[in-house]
C-alpha cells in the first residue's frame, strides 16, 4: 500500500486550472520531488494536500484513511506535516520555544495552564532534539526574529520534523540557503529518507536528482512526466518544457 | 516575556502603590479616594480580562462590556429578588456569563479579523438592549440595589473592605494569568496571535484553545462586573454600552497590549487623568471651565501623545525598553 496517493485532484481557481488532473503515489520511504516552472500549481498541490485549501475533485488518500475533506491540523495529527515556502515561524519566540510548541502540538492536549511549557522537559528534550538534526541547537535561545534568512529557513525544516510527522511535505526547503547549508539539508534528507516518506518540491535541480526516488514534472497544473530522476533527465517533453529553460 | 528591570520596578510600585490607597486615602482624609481607586481595580481588572484575547490572542472584542453586564445583573436581579447570598450569586454569575460567551465565542470565532470586532459589538449592543427592555429592572433607567452582595464574615458595605476584596482579586487574576501565558495553553494562545496557519498545520485544533480563552477572559469580565454592581450599589444598561467596551480598550493599549501589567497601568493612568480633568481646579475660572467641559478630547490628546510616544503604551515601552 502506498502511503500517500492522490488521485484525480483537480483544483481550479476561476478560469484557471491550477491543479488538472493530478495523479501521485508516494511509496512508503522514498522521497518524490516534484518539480517544474513558477506557476506551475507545486505550492497549490501541496495546500491541497495539507488542508488548507480543498480540491474540487480527486481524493488524498494517506496511510488508508481519506482525507480529503479533513481540516488541516487532523491531517497533521494523522502524521503529515508540512513546511512553507516562504517561511513560516513565530517570531514574537525563541528559536527553541518555535520547536518546543511543534513538539507540543503532538503531546497530548495542551489545556494546561499551570506548568510553565520551557520547564517540560518532554517538550524541549524532543525540540533539541530536532534542532540538532537541522544544525540550528546553538541559536536555541535566540528569539527568531534576529535570526539570518538560511537559519529561518532550517527552523522552518526543525519544526515539521518535531511534529514527528512520518510523511514530510516540503515546499522548497533550499529555498534562498547558502550553497553550504543546502548542502547541509541535501545530508539530512538523505539520512531522513527510508523512514520518512517525503513530498520534496524543490528548484535546486542538483539537489533533487541526488535526493529523488521519483520525479514528477508539473506543468500548468498537469503533470507532464513521471519516473526516474535518469528517466526525467533524458525526458525529451520535459527537457523542452522546463530543463531546457533551467540550463541556460 | 523577559522584562527590563524597569518594567519590574514599575509593576512592584504600581501593585504596591495600589496596596496603600486605603491607608493614604485615611491618612490624608480623602475617604473619596477608595471609592475611585476601586472603580479603578474593577475596570483593571476587566481589561486585564479582555487582554487575554485581544494581547494574548489577537482576538479584537469589542464586546466584553456585555460580560461586566452580566456580572452586574447577576447581582441586581438576584438581590432583587432576595437573593443576597454573594456565592450564589457568584454561582449564578458564572454559569450565566460561561454559558453566554461559550454561544457568542462559537460564532464569533468562526470569523476574523474586522469581522470579529463587529460581531462581538452587535453581540454586546443586542445585550444592552435586551437590559434597556427589563422594565421590571429599571429599565433604561437601571435600579439600585437593595443591598451589598451578604459574603460571610465580610460586610462590602465596609469600603475599604470592598477595596482590599478587589484588590485581591486583581492579584489572584493577575498570577493566575502569568501562569497560564507561560504554561501549554499560553504556549498555544499566543502562537495563534503570532501565526494561528502554522498552528494548525503543526496540529493544533486553535478553535477549541482560542473559545476556551475567550470564555476565561469573559468570566474575569463577569467578576469584574460583580464588583461594580456591589461598589455603585446600583445597575444600568449603561454598563454594557459599548463605549465601556471601547474604553477598555483603550486602557488596554495605553498601558501595553499584551502585558500582564499593562491593563492594570492603562486602567490606573486612563482613570486617574480622567479624574483630574473633570475636576481640575487651578484658580483660573475660564480654564478650568474649559478643561472641565472639554476633558474629553483633553483624554484624546492624552492617549494620542501615549501612543505615538511610546507606541507599546506605558508599561509595554517599559518592557521593550533595553537594560
Amino acid at each position: 500500500m502506498n502511503h500517500l496517493e492522490i488521485t484525480g485532484l483537480v483544483k481550479r481557481f476561476g478560469g484557471l486550472l491550477a491543479t488538472d488532473h493530478v495523479d501521485l503515489a508516494l511509496a512508503r520511504g522514498e522521497i518524490h520531488a516534484v518539480i517544474g516552472p513558477n506557476g506551475a500549481g507545486k505550492t497549490t498541490l501541496i495546500n491541497q494536500l495539507s488542508g488548507e485549501i480543498l480540491p474540487d475533485e480527486g481524493r488524498i488518500v494517506f496511510d488508508g484513511h481519506d482525507l480529503t475533506h479533513e481540516p488541516p491540523f487532523r491531517r497533521a495529527m494523522a502524521g503529515l506535516g508540512r513546511s512553507f515556502q516562504i517561511t513560516s515561524v513565530f517570531n514574537d519566540f525563541t528559536v527553541l520555544q518555535n520547536v518546543a510548541l511543534a513538539v507540543q502540538a503532538h503531546a497530548g492536549h495542551s489545556f494546561r495552564f499551570w506548568r510553565p511549557a520551557s520547564g517540560e522537559r518532554t517538550l524541549t528534550e524532543p525540540a533539541r532534539a530536532a534542532l540538532a538534526q537541522v544544525g540550528l541547537l546553538e541559536r536555541a535561545h535566540t528569539p527568531v526574529a534576529v535570526l539570518a534568512h538560511g537559519e529561518r529557513r532550517q527552523l522552518e525544516i526543525a519544526m515539521v520534523l518535531a511534529t514527528g510527522a512520518k510523511c514530510l511535505l516540503l515546499d522548497e526547503p533550499m529555498a534562498g540557503m547558502s550553497p553550504t547549508e543546502s548542502e547541509a539539508v541535501v545530508a539530512l534528507l538523505r539520512k531522513l529518507k527510508g523512514e520518512h516518506t517525503i513530498l520534496l518540491v524543490e528548484h535546486d535541480m542538483d539537489a533533487v536528482f541526488a535526493l529523488a526516488d521519483r520525479v514528477t514534472v508539473l506543468v500548468y497544473g498537469r503533470p507532464i512526466a513521471s519516473g526516474t530522476p535518469e528517466q526525467i533527465r533524458n525526458h525529451p517533453e520535459v527537457r523542452e518544457a522546463y530543463l531546457g529553460e533551467e540550463a541556460h | 516575556m523577559a522584562s527590563s528591570a524597569a518594567a519590574r520596578i514599575f509593576a512592584i510600585v504600581l501593585l504596591a502603590g495600589l496596596a496603600l490607597v486605603p491607608a493614604l486615602a485615611a491618612w490624608l482624609d480623602q475617604p473619596f479616594w477608595v471609592t475611585l481607586f476601586t472603580r479603578i481595580l474593577i475596570f483593571a481588572l476587566a481589561a486585564m480580562g479582555l487582554n487575554l484575547v485581544l494581547g494574548f490572542g489577537a482576538m479584537v472584542s469589542f464586546g466584553h462590556a456585555m460580560y461586566l453586564g452580566i456580572g452586574a445583573y447577576a447581582v441586581g436581579i438576584l438581590s432583587y429578588h432576595g437573593v443576597d447570598n454573594g456565592v450564589v450569586q457568584l454561582g449564578v454569575a458564572l454559569v450565566v456569563g460561561a454559558l453566554v460567551a461559550l454561544g457568542v465565542g462559537a460564532i464569533c470565532l468562526r470569523t476574523s479579523g474586522m469581522a470579529f470586532i463587529m460581531i462581538t459589538l452587535a453581540f454586546a449592543q443586542m445585550l444592552f438592549f435586551l437590559a434597556v427592555s427589563l422594565r421590571e429592572y429599571g429599565g433604561d433607567d437601571g435600579m439600585q440595589l437593595k443591598g451589598r452582595s451578604l459574603l460571610g464574615p465580610l460586610d462590602l458595605n465596609n469600603p475599604t473592605l470592598l477595596y482590599y476584596l478587589a484588590y485581591a482579586l486583581l492579584l489572584a487574576v493577575l498570577f493566575g494569568f502569568w501562569r497560564l501565558v507561560h504554561a501549554r495553553f499560553g504556549m498555544v494562545l499566543r502562537g495563534c496571535r503570532s501565526n494561528e496557519r502554522r498552528m494548525a498545520s503543526m496540529g493544533f485544533a486553535t478553535f477549541r484553545y482560542k473559545l476556551s480563552a475567550y470564555v476565561i477572559s469573559a468570566l474575569v469580565c463577569v467578576l469584574a462586573g460583580m464588583l461594580m454592581a456591589n461598589l455603585t450599589r446600583f445597575v444600568a444598561p449603561s454598563y454594557m454600552a459599548w463605549t465601556v467596551s471601547g474604553e477598555l480598550i483603550v486602557m488596554i493599549v495605553l498601558g501595553g497590549l499584551g502585558t500582564l501589567i499593562g491593563p492594570i497601568a492603562g486602567a490606573t493612568a486612563l482613570l486617574l487623568v480622567e479624574e483630574a480633568l473633570s475636576s481640575l481646579k487651578l484658580g483660573v475660572p475660564w480654564l478650568d471651565n474649559l478643561i472641565n467641559q472639554h476633558w474629553l478630547a483633553l483624554i484624546g490628546i492624552f492617549i494620542v501623545l501615549v501612543v505615538l510616544v511610546l507606541k507599546q503604551g506605558i508599561y509595554g515601552w517599559l518592557v521593550a525598553k533595553k537594560p
